[in-house]
């Protein structure tokens, strides 16, 4: 039984229907693409597995440790509770709120303490305290964030903002994260150690990761497989070398160059 | 039966009043995103100026009603130059807040000049009462209406078939894009403005025939009526408000004349709450899904 | 015992010695009866704002119905101790007064809170305006003349101890995970629902318990002034608390508290000049929107302008 199984998934927008009849499984441990041209439904489908929309039909089923669960129709929050993790596309930091703390809010949900503790500051209000702050510093040095750690998001380079946005969603101690376009606007040299990190995250983390992106060098590089939408229909899979010579893909492309990307 | 339809006639006078009133809600909102509290003190003053007109100016019903009209949708104009237009970007809660100190502002100092005390209105149409079977209709009921009726038809025109009107609809679409279109954004929203408020004179009017008393805080619970029945019918959709402002002046007859009339405010708000609830885009209002 | 950091023995200080002060003040005299009023008024308003604060400023729900819960606070406690005069009436009262108020929020926030913004505003100022219908209509609050002759158990001691215990139990919560996850939802609700945060969950917390302490302002308001009637809390009074939140800055809690001194000495001056008063307030919301709508402190704390140096506990999402 596959970690992740997406079985007939369709989402219409009124007359649009933005991810038709899409079905796929992702393996434990996997790095897998998804690509298509712009409006083909690649962030529609993440809304989906997150939680964000709820299909107009399908299922998605998640196994995870023998334990498999429906969710499709779960609120997003209960996705991440789930294993799920995501990052957006047009970035959606929690602006005015300092590195840190945008982090530690994606800890919330495995918190040791009640709110009384809270309330009456208990003594274990402190110890998860140091240790969320302790944890929170650890991720943030994956992409060497820490030392800003008390600087507001919204004051980053838009680089760095993209890293903490990977960094809030493994602050959620996610089994299969969700990345949305995490090179879009960088420089090749920043793309290339993105790429690196990427590989490193999931062996150290032990996650399976599913990301869509435009820029083919990053794709054709990390991801074992993927899968190419085009009008919210899946086209094709395979190996980024069978994409690269799939006749559909080129053409879906119309003239971007698939090979030489 | 007859009880009904008597009923029926005063809810239908009341409602064509709140529909008056919901239509300036409903414009302001559809163009700009904001609940304009201070809609409902702007039709105070014009209630304030009708007194004056009739009482010192000796003006007739007609031209009382075209004088509140015009200073109205003056006054229309300059609450949304000073206090709304340089919010336009900011947070909708700031802009929301600033709407209601406008309320407050309108309320006090127009207290602060007349005093609080209730004032009655002057009688400036004789009253006849028609009898129908049972049901009696006086002037007023019947002035309303017609008052009411000609100006929802002469809105519709506006909005429907002028330049002016089309921009108004354009702008509430999609300002930005009307913007490159060559529409002039900020003379379409006073405009907006301009016409919901003198709406709100002509109805400030006609509630002081039908109650025949005015203060400086009248406008508050009619306010947030009529905007209960912008709601209702479908906030940004005219007919909507319209449909809505009648509903709830039939509503609120029928409590009160089954003598409810305690719970006659509180039934509106149970079912603004209901309809947020089960319908939130209204009667005749669009569906909006954020894009994420 | 990790609670007793320097800062905290700090505050504990502050605490004690602002009460002594003010005990000795009233000792000689200095502050008189007359000045009593004007801090009874201020310890209310601050639990009010800072409650409310909790709601708008902090979680982002934008409520326009603070005054309903707070007389809800104000009649359960006053026809309890109407009935039990005495002050263990009067405690009773109070927290039967605050869980009621509680438990209407609940009520009324699972089905409101997923409105947002201004529908939020409107239905909220309508469950208020519904339960001052109620109020006026029920027997047992004798309606529009409202009550009368309720025993007076507020005083000095119980206003400092409610308003010291309100502000730091919020303050509290918003400076753990807890308070994040409502800050979280201010900041953007859908990035905090991806995040794991079960965003009506902690409205609907805040939501009661900021409807909690505004029933404790409540119940100590009827105590103190013996008399209540529905049209206290209307409308308006909810807006004499969002403007001591605006002015503050919507999200600081010091700022609410400043600004609850600030207005109150303010209503005291105007007195007996109801419509002026009313002009300067409008007038204040305004001007606050248009030229700082950040209010006073914007997001911050006043300590974090005076830069305290204890850097385990600063910042302020802690
Ligand atoms: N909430 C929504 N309401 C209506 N239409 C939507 C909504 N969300 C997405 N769409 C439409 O669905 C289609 C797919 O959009 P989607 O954002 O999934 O594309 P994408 O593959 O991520 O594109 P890009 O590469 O540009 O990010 C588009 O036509 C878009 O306009
Ligand atoms: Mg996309």
């Amino acid at each position: 039984m596959s970690l992740l199984s997406v079985d007939k998934l369709t989402m219409s927008f009124g007359g649009l229907t933005a991810v038709s009849n899409v079905s796929f499984q992702i393996e434990k441990g996997e790095l897998v693409g998804i690509i298509g041209p712009n409006g083909a439904g690649k962030t529609t489908l993440f809304n989906l597995l997150t939680g964000v929309y709820v299909p107009t039909s399908g299922t998605i089923k998640l196994n995870l440790d023998g334990k498999e669960m429906i969710i499709n129709g779960l609120k997003p929050y209960e996705v991440t509770k789930a294993g799920l993790a995501r990052t957006f596309q047009n970035i959606r930091l929690f602006k005015d709120l300092t590195v840190l703390d945008n982090v530690r809010i994606a800890m919330h949900q495995n918190i040791q303490y009640h709110m009384p503790a809270a309330l009456y500051r208990f003594n274990k209000f402190y110890y998860e305290e140091e240790r969320l702050l302790k944890e929170a510093e650890e991720l943030l040095d994956i992409f060497k964030l820490s030392h800003k750690k008390n600087e507001l998001a919204k004051n980053l380079p838009y680089g760095e903002q993209r890293h903490l946005e990977i960094v809030r969603a493994l602050a959620t101690k996610p089994a299969i994260l969700l990345l949305d376009e995490p090179a879009a606007g960088m420089n090749p040299n920043e793309t290339t150690e993105l790429t690196e990190t990427i590989e490193w995250i999931r062996n150290e983390f032990d996650l399976t990761i599913l990301l869509i992106e435009h820029d083919m060098s990053l794709v054709m590089k990390i991801c074992e497989r993927i899968y190419v939408l085009d009008y919210g229909m899946l086209i094709a899979s395979g190996t980024p070398s069978e994409i690269r010579t799939n006749k559909r893909v080129i053409e879906a492309y119309l003239g971007e160059d698939v090979n030489n990307a | 039966m007859e009880q009904f339809l008597q009923q029926m006639v005063n809810g239908i006078s009341l409602g064509s009043i709140y529909a008056l009133i919901a239509l300036g809600y409903t414009m302001v909102y559809g163009i700009i995103k904001l609940i304009n509290f201070a809609h409902g003190d702007v039709y105070m003053i014009g209630a304030y100026i009708g007194f004056a007109a009739t009482t010192y100016g000796h003006l007739g019903f007609f031209p009382a009603l075209l004088l509140s009209m015009g200073l109205c949708s003056i006054l229309g104009i300059v609450i949304e130059k000073v206090a709304y237009k340089p919010l336009r970007e900011s947070s909708r809660i700031a802009v929301l807040i600033t709407a209601i100190g406008v309320s407050l502002l309108l309320e006090y100092v127009m207290m602060f000049f007349v005093g609080a005390e209730v004032r009655s209105y002057p009688k400036v149409l004789t009253n006849k009462m028609f009898h129908i079977g049972n049901v009696v209709i006086n002037t007023q009921q019947i002035y309303i209406l017609f008052t009411a009726i000609i100006l929802m038809i002469l809105l519709q025109f506006i909005v429907q078939k002028t330049k002016t009107g089309k921009a108004m609809r354009a702008v509430s679409i999609d300002k930005d894009a009307a913007q490159l279109m060559g529409i002039k954004v900020d003379k379409t929203i006073s405009y907006t403005f301009a016409l919901g408020s003198a709406l709100a004179g002509a109805a400030g009017i006609l509630v002081g025939l039908y109650y025949n008393s005015i203060d400086p805080l009248m406008g508050i619970m009619p306010g947030l009526k009529a905007f209960v029945a912008a709601v209702f019918g479908g906030i940004g959709s005219i007919p909507g408000a319209m449909i809505g402002g009648l509903a709830i002046g039939i509503m609120e007859t029928f409590v009160s004349g089954y003598g409810y009339s305690m719970y006659r405010d509180a039934a509106v708000f149970v079912f603004l709450i209901l309809i947020l609830l089960f319908k939130p885009s209204g009667l005749l209002g669009k569906n909006t899904r954020e894009k994420v | 015992m990790r609670v007793l950091t320097k800062n905290n023995l700090l505050i504990l200080g502050g605490i004690v010695l602002t009460f002594a002060i003010v005990q000795f003040l009233r000792s000689q005299n200095i502050i008189n009866s007359f000045h009593e009023i004007t801090i009874a008024t201020i310890c209310i308003n601050m639990i009010l704002a800072v409650s409310l604060n909790l709601v708008t400023g902090f979680t982002g729900q934008f409520s326009l119905g603070h005054a309903g819960f707070m007389s809800i606070g104000a009649y359960v406690c006053a026809i309890i101790n109407m009935e039990m005069n005495s002050t263990t009436g009067f405690l009773i009262g109070i927290f039967a007064g605050a869980l009621a108020a509680a438990l209407v929020g609940v009520i009324i926030g699972i089905p409101t809170l997923r409105l947002k913004g201004d529908y939020l505003a409107i239905a909220t100022l309508g469950m208020a305006e519904i339960i001052r219908v109620v109020f006026l209509n029920l027997e047992i609050t004798n309606g529009a003349a409202g009550l009368n002759g309720i025993p007076r158990f507020t005083n000095w001691f119980w206003l400092y101890l409610f308003t010291v215990i309100t502000i730091l139990l919020i303050s509290n919560l918003l400076r753990s995970s807890y308070g994040r996850a409502c800050i979280s939802i201010r900041e953007d609700e859908i990035a905090a629902e991806a995040m794991g945060i079960n965003t009506t969950k902690y409205k609907v917390i805040a939501f009661a318990i900021g409807a909690f302490f505004a029933g404790i302002a409540g119940g100590l308001y009827s105590s103190y002034f013996y008399f209540i009637k529905p049209d206290i809390f209307g409308f308006l009074k909810s807006i004499d608390i969002l403007v001591i939140v605006v002015l503050g800055g919507l999200g600081s809690m010091t700022g609410s508290v400043i600004a609850a001194v600030l207005l109150a000495v303010l209503t005291t001056l105007l007195q007996s000049f109801t419509a002026v008063r009313m002009i300067i307030y409008a007038l204040l919301l305004v001007v606050i929107m248009l030229f700082r709508p950040q209010g006073l402190l914007g997001t911050k704390e006043i300590t974090d302008l005076l830069k305290i140096p204890d850097k385990k506990l600063r910042g302020r999402v802690e």
